[in-house]
């Protein structure tokens, strides 16, 4: 149990690490970062790497914004050894759609609950 | 004659001064002497940008019960802001019914609005004029950054827009009342520097240019001057200035007591990363702090340099990089 949350917590925490670099030495905005991260998950899914990382880390693989690549993989490959080619298209928001809804759920019930408020340091 | 360098032999005078600010300024070293605060940063308006307004229209209102002149009597209004198309200075004009020109030079813009106030009131064509710039920081970091709601880190080069704006009532030579010297409008100068973040090392050659200029201009050395003060440089963008006047060969005892705005507008507190910056960050310390010590005759003659960025958010997204400018204005009182 200890052991599983350390990795979590060190590998989850280096994915954050790349991220932080690429917007702190790559120059890079926090938009290019997440696709950098979103697109670096779905790669390593194609090559079956990411699984071990999950495997290995749990939530500190599942959590971060390169799991949402893995997950598109996931989906699009499992979807094309169904129906072909065409799965590569349906597949893909398929596992994600869970999470994509949510988002656009809870953004918007926070739109309508919430009043911004200004920056107070 | 030097570049840029304009001598005001009528002396237009700065006969009173409005500044408000919102509540994150309560804590500045300089809030002792501003007019009036806001609680709420959107000055209890609908919208960041209403709020906006709100404060440039009161800030204008507060001058102008200073000196006790109606606002029918002002020939002019002379404003600007960093919000697109500049739409709370344009829709305050609506507002306040003076005829007005929107300025724009970023930062710069309290300056380089006293430059045209005080040209109108040398040529004889306004009793009063009105003038001024202001800042909103939700409104300006959602114009150059990202929303603040987005929650987007910054680097610790980076500078805290201001909520607050400034705006000087100038007439006709009068007498007991600081007056504008002489100015020297800035050149836009790119040394490419491309880090949105990072605009205190990129203003600085552009502030170095302009005061060179006018001291040359002027015939004058950077002692004959009481204070010395920059807008919006920061606590990065101030040594870097220092060290380029101190190559330029001025004197390194006169260039250490040259001082920023921004650097000093909100202490020492870390959370505000290099310090101010905005329209409203040389607007309100220009407008408060450096026209009462000259009014309280505690200084005779500053030199007050706002300094301005002038990038859009297109231009940094295709990778152009950050020209930047400074206008300097000669105050003093006899």
């Amino acid at each position: 149990m200890l052991s599983s949350l350390i990795m979590a917590f060190i590998v989850g925490g280096l994915i954050c690490v790349i991220g932080q670099l690429l917007m702190d030495i790559g120059k890079l905005t926090p938009a290019h970062t997440l696709t950098i991260l979103v697109v670096a998950g779905a790669i390593l899914d194609g090559f079956n790497l990411y699984e071990p990382l999950i495997d290995f880390a749990g939530a500190g693989a599942t959590i971060p914004i390169t799991s949402f690549g893995n997950s598109l993989t996931h989906g699009a490959i499992a979807e094309a050894e169904k129906h072909g080619w065409i799965g590569v298209l349906t597949g893909m928001f398929e596992v994600t759609s869970s999470g994509i809804s949510a988002a656009i759920l809870f953004g918007m019930i926070g739109a309508l609950i919430f009043h911004s408020k200004g920056q107070h340091p | 004659m030097d570049q840029g360098v304009i001598y005001f032999p009528s002396k237009p005078a700065i006969i009173a001064s409005g500044v408000v600010a919102g509540p994150v300024e309560k804590k500045s070293v300089f809030a002792k002497d501003f007019d009036k605060f806001y609680d709420d940063e959107r000055a209890e308006e609908d919208s960041n940008e209403k709020g906006h307004q709100t404060m440039a229209e009161q800030a204008c209102q507060i001058a102008l019960q200073k000196a006790k002149i109606k606002q029918n009597d002002v020939d002019f209004l002379m404003s600007g802001d960093l919000v697109n198309q500049m739409t709370p200075s344009n829709f305050a004009a609506a507002t306040l019914q003076i005829p007005y020109i929107g300025l724009f030079s970023a930062c710069a813009t309290a300056v380089s609005s006293v430059i045209i106030a005080s040209l109108l009131t040398e040529l004889g064509g306004s009793r009063y004029a009105l003038a001024g710039a202001g800042s909103q920081h939700n409104s300006v970091e959602r114009q150059f950054r990202y929303p603040v709601e987005y929650g987007g880190q910054k680097p610790g080069t980076a500078q805290w827009t201001v909520t607050a704006a400034g705006y000087v009532l100038i007439a006709k030579g009068q007498m007991n009342s600081p007056v504008v010297e002489a100015a020297t409008v800035g050149k836009v100068i790119d040394l490419q520097q491309t880090d949105p973040f990072h605009m205190g090392a990129a203003m600085a050659p552009a502030a170095c240019d302009t005061i060179t200029r006018h001291l040359k201009g002027r015939g004058q050395k950077l002692s004959d001057y009481d204070l010395i003060m920059t807008g919006d440089l920061g606590k990065i963008g101030l040594p870097i200035l220092k060290e380029m006047l101190i190559k330029e060969g001025m004197a390194k005892q006169d260039v250490q007591k040259i001082r920023d705005a921004g650097a000093e507008y909100y202490g020492d507190d870390e959370s505000f990363l290099a310090g101010a910056s905005g329209a409203g960050c040389s607007a309100s310390v220009f407008f408060s702090y450096i026209l009462k010590q000259l009014n309280e005759k505690k200084m005779e003659r500053v030199l007050a340099i706002a300094t301005g960025a002038l990038l859009s958010p297109l231009t940094v997204q295709q990778n152009e990089s950050i020209p930047c400018t400074a206008h300097a204005v000669e105050i003093s009182m006899k």
